[in-house]
């Protein structure tokens, strides 16, 4: 059963009958989906459903891991990322990714985590406004501009979490993909996070796994609910603008979901 | 269960006894090491000054003299062991890290596995039919080249670990934003597993710092300074050997002192290397 | 029209840089092997002089004389035998209670210091025991220990003869005190691993601290401390400076312990600067080849052993 695929045109990424593999369990089945270009696509879903597999299948790291593997197409602006003579890194420089876990690398200062992806031979004020630039749309600037050496284990994990989309936004991708990015936060950090994807969405293309259905709700302009069948396959079950999905979905599994009933 | 049965008076004594004796024993293998560091440092520190730490060894019979050559030797012989040990056991261990499972990764490790239990007089007469016998001399390079062979297994072992101990985010994360493995492993996830690494060389030098069998028939030793790793060359821990079984009490007493400067320098290597593992384990937990 | 990535069992190496990367971690995997695969061809090549000149029975000829260039191992083999068997005899004793003592009775401000105590043995070079033996160890075996056991065994051929101080005997006691760091340390560990409920039910069935420890959680750790100790026999065996310094270099085969004797390793040491003969030298070759073998196969056992009861290493 395919979903609905999004308003022609509008989807920037999206997959064809993806299968994605750990070892022999397959943990996500035919997965057929669309993200709009520049809006905010959340995945819901209960835990094991295979969202977050899904999402690192967009930029190809799904398959870094043993045993991993991947079947069928995702296309991004029409072009099969999996195709064989594609490399890999450069889908990743088009496709951005924040964890859920804030990961900023902790030999480099602030300032060189921010600057990883800049391109390359860049004068040192170049640096300095990219690095700025990155911080700013993060919305962290302020908070580092006097401490861009120090080392970044030392801020909070909110502003961790912000730095290392500052670095994924300085690569300049076209579709920024965030798995569970408020799950390790306090209640104001994760505030702080969900007005940044907001403001985000109006340059980038944002698909957010999210286990908060409010956050689902409060963040996303379509959102897609998955779930696993009975052997284990992670299967999209309705994808809809977010408001239709919340208050009438199509799928009686959906409302099971969204109303409580299990998950 | 009747009373008589339990024997609990006996039985107690005798557990009493028991843990008695195990304590005795940890408690006499500690006591043994304390008895021959006292020793050492008893017998060893009345000889050290600076005479004998810049010196060339004297002749027989001739008193004072000091093993300079030999701690220079150590040092050349042990910073070249280096060089060579750490770009290959750095190199397989990043291997191990990346490809993890699989036949090649595990006959791998099945070597560095057999090479570790190797007796290091066998790895000397190795270096000694690569390096010795083809050359028809001795050189420092030869027992460089069979302390490599000494300090590789711990090498590849600690630093396979140290890269896997790398959290999996911090390499996703710069895989994801489009890093090569290259770039990814050398600028991110080796810095990262520095501490680990160093600590690896650090016991690893501590290892061989102390072995001689090795050099009898690689460096072979020397009267002289030696820079040339071309040449045989002193090494202090062949010098003590061959003052240990010398007849001279003069000699002897040198021993003593050069094995005072071996236990201090193991002593300070494996204990740096302890308390960097220490801070580094807590720098991650901040 | 679909594609299948297809396993992947390995990282991905796509980019030049990436290939040029490999090609030098892939280069240095493959110089490691190649030392350690040269390693045995070349004691091989160096020993076969002596393989093909004396054959199997280079194993039991008991003649050691390179003057007339007759070379049999066995006073080696036997010396080797005997002082490891010491050694690991009193090291497995010690070293296991100590092991028992520090994870399961000792109180964890003993067990610490005590343990890294311990360890420290481990770390101190051989040429140093080598030392202490010689000039602190052989002559109280001379003139305390030995005449000790002489007047109540030496009725036994074991504790026969004169005592000279270096001999089967101290080189044992050498040994064991080399080995008994690791003993202890990979014994302690087995038997931390032996699960608490284990321990729990053997004290609720109403055994003693004592009884639990050597009745049930020993007996659940042997296959773990005999590995440990196979593990610690190995690194006797090889063991060269510290025996050939107190064990008095003589190829022959006595039944007293206070004989001085020849291991494998340490005839090696002894011998190898003054070997003349091609012949002499390919022999003594060939007994480092022994050493290998035996170190390769006493090693693999042991791990086999501690791996089924650690789990992954």
């Amino acid at each position: 059963m395919t979903a609905v695929v999004t308003k022609a045109g509008a989807a920037v990424l999206s997959t064809e009958d993806l299968n994605a593999y750990y070892g022999a369990h397959k943990a996500v089945g035919d997965v057929s989906i669309g993200f709009d270009r520049k809006a905010v696509t959340a995945l819901i879903g209960p835990s094991g459903c295979g969202k977050t597999t899904l999402l690192r299948c967009l930029n190809r790291i799904h398959e870094v891991g043993f045993d991993a593997r991947v079947q069928g197409r995702v296309l991004l602006e029409g072009q099969d990322i999996y195709a064989g003579d594609i490399d890999p890194m450069a889908i990743r420089r088009r496709v951005g990714m924040v964890f859920q876990r804030p990961n900023p690398f902790p030999t480099l200062s602030i300032l060189d985590n921010a600057l990883v992806c800049a391109a390359k031979g860049l004068s040192r004020n170049e640096k300095m406004a990219c690095a700025e630039k990155a911080l700013r749309s993060a919305a962290l600037w302020n908070e580092v501009k006097d401490k861009l050496r120090s080392s970044p284990l030392r801020l909070s994990g909110g502003q961790q979490q912000r730095l290392c989309i500052a670095r994924a936004v300085a690569a300049e991708p076209e579709v920024l993909l965030m798995d569970e990015p408020t799950a390790s936060l306090d209640p104001i950090a994760t505030a702080v996070i969900e007005e940044l994807i907001a403001s985000l969405a109006e340059d980038f293309t944002i698909v957010a796994v999210t286990n908060n259905m409010q956050q689902a709700a409060r963040v996303s302009d379509r959102t897609a609910f998955m779930l696993a069948d009975e052997t284990g396959v992670g299967k999209l079950i309705e994808i809809d603008d977010t408001a239709k999905l919340f208050t009438k979905p199509s799928d009686s599994r959906t409302e099971d979901y969204i109303t409580g009933r299990f998950g | 269960m009747s009373v008589k049965y339990q024997r609990l008076g006996f039985r107690r004594a005798y557990g009493a006894f028991g843990t008695m004796l195990a304590l005795f024993c940890a408690a006499l293998a500690a006591a043994a090491l304390l008895a021959i560091l006292g020793y050492v440092v008893v017998q060893g520190i009345g000889a050290i000054n600076w005479a004998f730490l810049t010196q060339l060894p004297h002749p027989v019979g001739v008193p004072g003299g000091g093993v300079g050559n030999g701690i220079l030797g150590t040092i050349i012989v042990i910073g070249i062991a280096t060089l060579m040990a750490v770009p290959v056991g750095l190199l397989t261990g990043i291997y191990l890290a990346l490809f993890g499972r699989g036949a090649i990764p595990e006959a791998l490790r099945f070597l560095s596995d057999v090479l570790s239990g190797v007796p290091s007089i066998a790895i000397g007469l190795f270096a000694y039919a690569v390096l010795v016998a083809p050359l028809k001399h001795f050189s420092a390079f030869s027992a460089s080249f069979a302390f490599m062979m000494l300090m590789l297994p711990l090498l590849v072992r600690t630093s396979e670990q140290a890269i896997r101990s790398v959290p999996q985010t911090v390499r996703e994360g710069a895989l994801a934003l489009g890093m090569s493995n290259f770039r990814a492993t050398v600028f991110i996830v080796l810095p990262t597993a520095r501490p680990a690494i160093i600590t690896a060389l650090l016991l690893a030098i501590a290892r061989v710092t102390g072995e001689t069998a090795p050099l009898l028939f690689t460096a072979f030793g020397s009267q002289f300074w030696e820079k040339n790793p071309n040449n045989p060359m002193a090494v202090l821990a062949l010098q003590v050997f061959n003052y240990a079984i010398s007849p001279y009490p003069n000699w002897q007493a040198q021993a003593w002192a050069g094995a005072l400067l071996l236990v201090v320098a193991v002593l300070i290597l494996s204990l740096g290397a302890r308390l960097m593992l220490r801070n580094a384990m807590r720098g991650l937990d901040s | 029209m679909s594609t299948d990535t297809g396993f992947r069992r390995v990282a991905r190496f796509v980019s030049p840089a990436d290939r040029g990367f490999a090609a030098v971690v892939y280069g240095g995997s493959i110089l490691f092997a190649l030392l350690i695969v040269a390693l045995f061809v070349e004691l091989v090549i160096g020993a076969w002089p002596s393989i093909v000149a004396f054959g199997p029975s280079f194993i039991w000829k008991s003649s050691w004389d390179p003057i007339t260039s007759k070379f049999g191992a066995l006073p080696m083999i036997y010396g080797t035998v005997v002082t490891s068997f010491i050694g690991i005899a009193l090291a497995a004793f010690v070293g296991i209670m100590a092991a028992v003592f520090l994870s399961d009775f000792a109180p964890r401000w003993l067990a610490t210091p005590l343990s890294f105590l311990i360890e420290l043995l481990a770390a101190v070079p051989s040429v140093v025991y080598g030392l202490w033996g010689l000039f602190v160890l052989s002559p109280f075996v001379r003139t305390t220990i030995g005449p000790a056991l002489q007047h109540v065994l030496g009725w036994t051929p074991l504790f026969s003869g004169p005592i000279y101080g270096v001999g089967l005997l101290t080189a044992g006691i050498i040994l064991a005190l080399m080995i008994v760091p690791t003993v202890t340390a990979i014994s302690r560990d087995v038997i931390a691993a032996i699960p608490r409920d284990l321990r729990e039910a053997s004290m609720a069935l109403g055994a003693t601290k004592w009884e639990t420890a050597t009745r049930v959680v020993l007996p659940a750790a042997r296959v773990g401390i005999f590995g440990a100790c196979i593990l610690a026999l190995g690194r006797a065996l090889g063991e060269t400076i510290a025996v050939t310094m107190v064990i008095g270099n003589r190829p022959q085969i006595s039944a007293s312990l206070f004989a001085p004797s020849y291991t494998l390793a340490s005839v090696i040491a002894n011998e190898f600067t003054e070997a003349t003969t091609s012949i002499y030298i390919s022999a003594l070759i060939e007994l480092g080849l022994i050493l290998f073998v035996v170190s390769i196969v006493v090693n693999a056992l042991a791990r086999v052993m501690i791996w089924s009861v650690r789990g992954s290493r």
